[in-house]
């Protein structure tokens, strides 16, 4: 199993091109068979990426299961994972088939869909997996395509409007990102990640069109980086494509956004930024603290004000994102900790939220909170499961959403007490809005004529969400499964960044 | 001329005795009825001749006293011109016979082009340079106006005449300077009587006219201007011909003439042409964005195109020409695809251009629309498609050099470009039922563009090895 990263990666891939070429026809046996074969596919990777689970040390701060071939123009072909990634690597390949299987009611152009989804669930290991610079760069930018697509072929009404603005939004992130790559490449001759987390960076204040620049190369090229994934996170006030993208977005397309996508900008964060610009990173934290704490308070108002679920949902997103920027530019154990181990619960609670919109927007066809009510009436089952996630999101103790926000805030406290409080109240505005929108939408009489036949989740929907319950369960009573895994390379990452910093405490001062 | 001087001119001097050989042919032979024939056949040449060249050609030799280089970095330009050339005619065939345009004239019009190419990319003198040009540009505007009872080919073709003879004014008027400061015409001459420091002031102004004519060649903004009214006026093959071979060419030949003549003050053309590529590439993207017509959208692609080609070219130093050539390579590969799919796009039997008609084409063709979608998003240069390598690798070309900010206004300019392409896969995709376009397609554009497409994903595992072959071709120029 040595090259057991790249298998998971590439099984979906060759599962859509099984598809697109073998596959004919789009009657409903083809429709069938493709789904089948994307589900088959999906939980084969899942399976596989077990293994990279169980074979995974990790006291072993270094990266795992490397494999290195050369490309061309002097770059490599790389993979591998610690502590850092293998999290969302698995994180990935289990929400897949989950979100394989909440699409089985499509019946627009199902071939292209699951093409869509499978290239995509490549594109998104490989970007967990890449363990050199343009490599990663390759499956961070494909990725667009496929959600492009997703959005603009499948989407609502608007989808049009909001596919172009995610691709460029996104892109004209990157290209930047792209940049600051080659000018990397050109300071330390090399791509390789490893070796460049240990590669230092000029840190020497210069001056570019009359600005002093406190930092130097290092600020350069953390601000080039920070406008990709401070995109794709998305961190205020970049975050604009985000809602208009989730409601759009068909329901599967919105999960794998919220749940996967979204974590591309704090992983890249937690790779790149933290570890290879320290300097650049300290210069520029106060202000991404603030930018957080803004996040979490002006997004969670917006949130209260949606009259559309998903778009509430999606904000609500913005906000909980919000914490993990801050808690990774806390730069302690506590800080990172929280902040992926929030991206990880994020990625199944978010995730299940979407689904729960899902479910009830198949039966009505809207998405206009004012349309529903009462419907705990008619759907108990659905009424226990979207409590359960409307809690979680709260960050109830005892779901997964209450340790990732208390590591983070811990974290953050330690390093700035007024980012902390503001913070803080952020929790009980999600509490606000999460809980009247269930009340709106669960609680009270069934009035609407609509609603009176409505029915309650099927079989196949429960299958769905029961994993789904069940990680945002044990995650909540036993998080050490996460921290565990992570504790080591997080430590090593807190370590070498402070010991960076000192060298330089001086332009801290300055900057304050 | 002495029997080495025939063995290196030999491809050259095979081409021009066809070109001969097939007007005598077609004049004897019933004219039209040969032309098919011819247009295979001199295809088939084109093939051979690259594969002769490609494989057979090595190590550096000069002919007729340094008029005429062979080396490296004209073979690869050679085999790109070569290739590209003969993709463009046999998919041009079934377009051209079934509209009655195909005259015999034009398989040998080509062939005299290509051979001006051949002989531009190899020039060593200003005097032969300007002989390839003025061949390869006399044939152009033949062809251009290739389509006797349209206005608009006509306009194109005048409109392409006199804005190119203007341009070889200012270049024989740049070349005449440039003699009477150097005293010779030859580039190894004028090298030599260049310093390292102080630049005579006329060899300034000399190179400065001879590089404005060139970029008129090239169609780098601000000398486009003729660029989107001849592809849009000129019968299709003939503009997917233009977008091609004779792109190659032009920016190989600035490659020579700066490298060859001028190679010891790469700073001071390096500016200009760093100015040229930052206009290029963003009036290129700025301007596509309103266009309606796919062919004149694709004249402003290739404009901003051309901007990245210089990019490499204006770092100055053997990565950049790498760089360079490179990114030409897979930019006609690119259009070759492209032009496959425009050549296709009729409705009832008659040739359609607006983008628009491209509605919902993904339904009805699913494998063409998604070989088209490929390449848009290579076109944009998005990754993993292989116009994305280009772009890279003209990016670090220019951050090697020191040019960080020319490598900012690249890929500011990548992201305004991106959005034509992708209104290109919105209409195919997301667009709104209408008139469909018909869906026969000639066996051979279909190859081209299905093969191209697969070529653009498949490339990412090793670009087919052209990057050892561009090095050792830079390697040749820049000494």
């Amino acid at each position: 199993m040595d090259n057991v990263l790249s298998i998971i990666t590439f099984i979906p891939a060759v599962a859509a091109a099984i598809m697109a070429l073998f596959l004919r026809g789009d009657d409903a046996a083809a429709q069938r068979n493709a789904k089948w074969l994307a589900l088959l596919a999906t939980t084969a990777t899942f399976l596989v990426s077990l293994f990279v689970l169980a074979g995974f040390d990790p006291s072993n701060t270094g990266f795992q299961f490397v494999e290195e071939f050369d490309w061309i123009l002097g770059l490599k072909y790389k993979m591998g994972v610690d502590g850092i990634s293998v999290l969302f690597v698995m994180l990935t390949t289990f929400l897949m088939p989950l979100t394989i299987a909440a699409c089985w009611d499509v019946d627009k152009r199902v071939k292209e869909y699951m093409i869509a989804f499978l290239m995509l669930e490549t594109l998104m290991l490989g970007v967990f997996c890449a363990l050199d610079l343009v490599l990663f760069y390759l499956f961070f930018e494909a990725g667009l395509i496929p959600m492009f697509l997703i959005i603009g072929i499948w989407g609502g009404k608007e989808r049009i409007y909001a596919a172009f603005k995610f691709f460029l939004y996104t892109f004209l992130g990157s290209v930047l990102m792209l940049v600051a790559m080659i000018m990397m490449y050109w300071d330390a001759g090399t791509t390789d990640i490893p070796t460049l987390l240990n590669h230092t960076f000029g840190s020497e204040d210069f001056s570019v069109l009359g600005i002093h620049v406190v930092g130097g190369l290092q600020t350069m090229l953390f601000l080039a980086f920070f406008a990709s994934f401070a995109v794709k996170m998305p961190m205020w006030p970049v975050h604009t494509w985000l809602p208009d993208a989730h409601v759009q977005a068909p329901t599967a397309g919105s999960v794998v956004l919220a749940a996967i996508l979204l974590k591309m900008g704090g992983y890249g964060f937690l790779r790149f930024s933290l570890p290879m610009f320290p300097v650049g990173s300290d210069v520029m934290a106060p202000l991404v603290l603030w930018m957080s704490a803004i996040a979490i308070v002006y997004t969670s108002l917006v949130a209260l004000a949606q009259s559309d679920m998903k778009k509430l949902i999606a904000y609500s997103s913005v906000a909980h994102m919000g914490y993990v920027t801050m808690g990774i530019f806390a730069a302690n154990q506590q800080g990172i900790d929280g902040a992926i181990f929030q991206m990880i619960s994020h990625g199944f609670i978010s995730g299940a939220l979407f689904l729960c919109v899902g479910v009830i927007y198949d039966r009505m066809h809207t998405r206009e909170i004012d349309a529903y009510g009462g419907l705990v009436n008619r759907m108990p089952a659905y009424a226990m499961i979207f409590m359960f996630f409307t809690m979680a999101n709260v960050g109830l103790p005892g779901t997964s959403g209450f340790v990732g926000e208390f590591l983070v805030l811990m974290g953050i406290f330690q390093v700035n007490t007024w980012v902390a409080a503001v913070a803080t109240s952020g929790v009980i505005l999600s509490a606000a809005y999460a809980l009247w929108l269930y009340r709106r939408v669960v609680m009270g009489e069934l009035l609407k004529e609509a609603l009176k036949s409505i029915t309650d989740m099927t079989r196949r929907e429960k299958a769905i969400f029961a994993p789904l319950v069940a990680m945002t369960l044990l995650l909540g009573v036993y998080p050490s499964l996460v921290t565990d895994i992570i504790g080591p390379s997080v430590s090593a990452l807190v370590t070498d960044y402070q010991a960076a910093i000192p060298a330089s405490g001086d332009t801290q001062l300055a900057q304050h | 001329m002495t029997p080495s001087d025939f063995n290196t001119v030999l491809p050259e001097f095979l081409l021009a005795v066809f070109a001969m050989g097939a007007l005598l042919f077609g004049v004897y032979a019933g004219k039209d009825k040969t032309a098919p024939m011819l247009v295979w056949a001199t295809s088939g040449l084109f093939v051979a001749l690259a594969l002769f060249i490609g494989f057979g050609g090595s190590g550096e030799r000069a002919a007729f006293g340094g008029l005429f280089i062979d080396d490296p970095f004209a073979r690869f330009a050679k085999v790109t011109i070569l290739l590209s050339a003969a993709a463009v005619m046999m998919m041009s065939q079934d377009y051209m016979s079934r509209r009655d345009l195909l005259r015999f004239e034009f398989p040998i019009l080509v062939t005299l082009g290509v051979i001006g190419m051949m002989f531009m990319v190899s020039a060593g003198d200003l005097m032969s340079l300007y002989m390839g040009l003025e061949l390869q540009s006399l044939s152009l505007y033949v062809v251009a106006a290739m389509r006797r009872d349209s206005q608009k080919s006509s306009e194109a073709g005048l409109k392409y005449f006199v804005l190119g003879a203007l341009s070889s004014g200012l270049f024989l008027y740049g070349a005449s300077l440039t003699y009477g400061f150097a005293g010779t015409t030859q580039f190894a001459g004028i090298l030599s009587t260049l310093g390292t420091d102080a630049v005579p002031l006329g060899l300034t102004f000399g190179l400065v006219f001879m590089l404005a004519a060139l970029a008129f060649k090239v169609s780098a903004a601000p000398f486009h201007m003729w660029t989107p009214d001849v592809y849009e006026g000129s019968p299709t093959p003939v503009t997917a011909f233009f977008a091609t071979a004779p792109k190659v060419a032009a920016m190989a030949l600035i490659a020579r003439l700066t490298w060859d003549a001028f190679g010891t003050i790469p700073g001071e053309w390096g500016q200009v042409l760093a100015a040229l590529a930052v206009v290029s590439m963003f009036l290129g993207a700025l301007a596509a964005i309103g266009q309606r017509d796919i062919k004149r959208l694709m004249a402003y692609s290739s404009i901003a195109h051309m901007g990245y080609a210089l990019v490499g070219l204006a770092s100055g130093t053997a990565m950049g020409v790498q760089a360079m050539l490179i990114y030409m390579a897979i930019y006609v590969t690119m259009n070759v695809g492209t032009f496959a799919f425009i050549l296709s796009m009729e409705r009832d039997g008659r040739p359609v251009t607006d983008i628009a008609s491209l509605n919902m084409f993904s339904k009805k063709e699913p494998l063409k629309a998604l070989a088209l979608l490929v390449l848009m998003f290579s076109l944009a240069g998005v990754p993993p498609m292989v116009g994305f390598f280009g772009k890279f690798y003209v990016l670090q070309a220019a951050v090697d050099a020191g040019m960080t900010w020319l490598a900012v206004a690249g890929a500011v300019a990548s992201v305004i470009g991106a959005f034509y392409y992708l209104r290109i896969v919105f209409y195919m995709y997301f667009g709104k039922e209408g008139e469909p376009l018909d869906s026969n397609m000639a066996p051979v554009q279909w190859v081209m563009m299905v093969a191209v497409a697969a070529a653009m994903v498949l490339g990412v595992v090793n670009l087919f090895g052209i990057e050892p072959a561009a090095a050792v071709a830079a390697e040749a120029l820049v000494r």
